[in-house]
């Protein structure tokens, strides 16, 4: 049974470990990315042959790392290793082999090779294009796709990319508890990034982008079962996961988006939100609250709630209070504005975003939050203003249409009072 | 006589599936579990989640130690189980070999139960 498919995906499984670890020996992106590929057109001759490898991952960088050294060599340096012709389950010399193979640095070495796409000179679609290649292993093509580029600037745009982390920087030592932190924290956020790549996308882009929001799931769980005691990794896995869980239910037939209070909530994945609310469960064990958990916990109450109204705003909104400390940004305050609107009527929500004019003037959702605080108020022409103001500054299409619901609701309303 | 089938694989293998991949194994076994059942061999099913939602409690101590992931950190993770009523190892390998054509890869072991207490749940209960 070793059929292709089951080649593939331990291949795809086993790609952002072996590559981590190649990258260490190398120290050269390019050069572990050729060892890899090499190891994988071995693992296609032998594994069909052979039967599958125990550890498929410590084959793939045993066969990676003696391929390029035969290349180079450099063989009177190292520990000759058996070719992989003899590497089966019988012999089992794999295990033996594998222990010399530094596991203890693996998860080190995939937290490097993550951090080394976070490179801060790196636009993020940069940060993302470079993960999805080096990482995920993504063809040039694929991830062209999904930006809507092609394949040429997208390739281009890798190779420069490439250039100018030039691998070298990013210490290749153990990480020390604050240095490792540090890492832990531009992943995540790059990874966040990743997901809301495919998260943003809307109407025929779904298609093509839909698969970075499983993507960044799979490198975030592959984190945390390497850093199993990190609580703002459970917080971010849970996170993507409840809001991916909502996939099916974002987007009517036409493609256009649907508000959180207008989706059909059957149509949410009960398998997803269950793994999150887990995954949150344990991190409060932690009590090391951070940002991604906070997110996480109001992601939470509104996966619970069975409808709409069910909600707990009131939680919610303490949850916003907790994230706007730990996280200032007019943004969270913006979303708060919404819980509290909820909570303790439009007047506190408009009172509350008040502030925030003069730096979300430019903002399509400030106004679109706005035109719908000052509606329930019903301060009709001032809503009208502000959904206008909207619509001019609307991204998509979809968001546009949208506020011109919002809209069509002033005139209807306007209409019943002069009758 | 009751056996449990504890099903292992690499987690990190499922988790790179894709949807159609996935739909398609949950499909054909299905398939197998139906016929089991008509039969009347097939007793509790469960599918667990990633072992990254899983908490260890060590409790060799006192206080217990609580701890994050599985309790043994293996090349293959248990992922789920089925137990199935059969008249001895010949009839359990049958049904695990049926379940292993539907579901290629990784390992089923296969494991007497010594006690079984069916529990109050009735119907499939989700997360």
């Amino acid at each position: 049974m070793t059929d292709l498919a089951w080649i593939e995906g331990a291949i795809t499984a086993a790609r952002p470990q072996a590559m981590a670890a190649l990258l260490r020996y190398f120290r050269e992106m390019d050069a572990a990315e050729e060892a890899f590929q090499d190891a994988c057109l071995r693992a296609l001759k032998t594994w069909p042959k052979n039967g599958p490898p125990r550890d498929p991952t410590a084959w793939l960088i045993m066969v990676g790392r003696n391929a390029a050294i035969d290349a180079v060599r450099k063989s009177s340096r190292n520990t000759v290793l058996p070719p992989e012709e003899l590497l089966s389950d019988l012999e089992d010399a794999e295990a033996e082999a594998a222990e010399r193979l530094d596991g203890s640095h693996y998860r080190d070495d995939v937290l490097r090779l993550l951090f080394i796409c976070c490179h801060p000179d790196l636009p993020a679609t940069q940060q993302i294009a470079l993960a999805l290649r080096i990482v995920s292993g993504l063809s040039v093509r694929e991830i062209a796709r999904a930006f809507l580029v092609s394949e040429a600037a997208m390739e281009q745009r890798i190779t420069r990319a490439k250039a100018k982390i030039g691998a070298g920087e990013a210490s290749f030592e153990a990480p020390g508890p604050i240095e490792r932190a540090e890492r832990f924290a531009a992943v995540a956020a790059m990874l966040y990034l990743v997901f809301n790549e495919g998260y943003s996308a809307s109407g025929k882009a779904v298609e093509a982008r839909g698969g970075l929001c499983d993507e960044a799931i799979r490198l975030a769980r592959l984190l945390l079962r390497l850093f199993p005691a990190e609580p703002e990794m459970m917080g971010l896995t849970a996170l993507l996961l409840i809001q991916h869980a909502r996939s099916d239910a974002r987007f009517d037939a036409d493609g256009d988006a649907i508000l959180l209070e207008d989706q059909d909530r059957s149509l949410w994945n009960r398998k997803m939100i269950g793994e999150g609310l887990a995954l949150i469960d344990k991190a409060m064990l932690k009590r090391a609250p951070g940002p991604y958990q906070v997110q996480a916990a109001i992601a939470a109450l509104h996966a619970r709630a069975a409808k709409p109204e069910d909600t707990d705003w009131v939680e919610i909104d303490q949850l916003y209070a907790v994230l706007e400390r730990m996280q200032p940004s007019p943004v969270v305050t913006l979303n708060r504005a919404v819980a509290v609107a909820k909570v303790r009527g439009p007047e506190a929500a408009l009172e509350m975003i008040e502030p925030l004019g003069a730096r979300l003037d430019g903002y399509f959702h400030f106004h679109g939050a706005r035109g719908a605080f000052l509606l329930q108020a019903g301060r009709q022409a001032d809503a009208r203003q502000a959904f206008d103001r909207a619509i001019s500054l609307a991204n998509t299409a979809a968001e546009a249409a949208n506020i011109r619901q919002y809209l069509d609701r002033v005139s209807a309303d306007a209409k019943k009072t002069s009758s | 006589m009751l056996y449990a089938i504890l099903c292992y694989n690499q987690e990190d293998v499922i988790c790179a599936w894709s949807k159609e991949h996935e739909d398609g194994v949950m499909q054909k076994l299905g398939v197998v579990q139906e016929r089991l059942s008509r039969e009347g061999r097939l007793g509790p099913v469960a599918r667990l989640m990633p072992t990254t939602a899983a908490t260890t409690l060590r409790k060799d101590r006192e206080p217990a130690l609580v701890l994050d992931g599985p309790f043994a950190e293996t090349k293959e993770q248990l992922l789920g189980f089925y137990v199935v009523d059969c008249d001895g190892l010949d009839g359990a390998l049958e049904i695990a070999k049926d379940l292993g054509k539907a579901n290629p890869g990784g390992s089923y072991e296969i494991r007497p139960i010594a006690l079984f207490q069916p529990g109050a749940f009735s119907g499939a209960v989700g997360a």
